[in-house]
């Protein structure tokens, strides 16, 4: 399984051609918000979600969806879907 | 046969039940019928009016029918009617409707009096995202435009 680290680059990857603030991205944390933050639209961040799916083979329920707010809530249950299957 | 007429009848005021929870009003209405709706696709037509408002600047003394109306037309048929289709059971009668991105080509014009047919395929459905394959067929049976249209649909009263 990736580390943390790992997971935010692959994250980063999926994420990039969604973001629309640049510099935000430049520095992003995991508090980063994927709204507030890379002014992604929420239309954009449910395409997030499915290529999170495929890149990770889980599937994320609408209770995870709607925490999946910042960049660290993604990992955390990328996380805990990976460990659960 | 008895079976076929109440499915007919089912189906009619199925459609007419959609096309009242529609939220448009003239002049950007742009649905006349639905022909079929399933949970994978919609199917429906609209017939231009020769007074449309559009016509008298689109374009000066050469009316046709602009692609943002042709891309409106497809989106109320193709991923609004098919939304309000599979929010049938919300429990909220009002519906947050909006549209997210296009992505059309188009290969034919559209003149005043052409009725047009709309034929949508769900491409999915998740997280209140709509994303469907879109394509429009003139009266001849031509190629119009063809594309993908997505939008957010989700019941006012979601927790």
């Amino acid at each position: 399984m990736q580390t943390k680290e790992e997971l935010i680059e692959t994250l980063k990857k999926i994420v990039k051609p969604y973001v629309q603030d640049e510099q935000a991205f430049e520095n992003l944390t995991e508090d980063t918000d994927f709204i507030k933050d890379l002014k992604i639209n929420s239309a954009n961040l449910v395409d997030i979600a499915l290529d999170v799916e495929e890149a990770y083979d889980i599937e994320i329920d609408n209770e995870s969806m709607e925490r999946m707010l910042t960049v660290g809530a993604a990992v955390e249950i990328i996380m805990s879907k990976l460990q659960s299957t | 046969m008895a079976v076929n007429t109440f499915n007919n009848d089912y189906a009619l005021q199925n459609y007419a039940h959609i096309l009242s929870k529609l939220p448009y009003r003239k002049p950007f209405l742009f649905v006349d019928r639905l022909h079929s709706i399933t949970e994978n696709g919609v199917e429906g037509s609209y017939t231009f009016p020769e007074d449309s408002y559009f016509y008298a600047g689109h374009f000066a003394g050469n009316p046709i029918t602009p692609g943002v109306i042709l891309t409106e037309v497809m989106a109320q048929i193709g991923v609004v009617c098919l939304g309000l289709f599979l929010l049938a059971d919300a429990q909220s009668g009002d519906i947050d409707i909006a549209l997210t991105s296009t992505q059309i080509d188009f290969y034919k014009p559209v003149f005043p009096t052409e009725t047009v047919l709309v034929r949508s395929t769900k491409d999915y459905f998740r997280f209140h995202k709509l994303k469907c394959t879109v394509e429009m067929l003139n009266s001849n049976g031509e190629l119009v435009c063809r594309g993908a249209i997505s939008g957010m649909m989700k019941p006012k009263k979601y927790a």
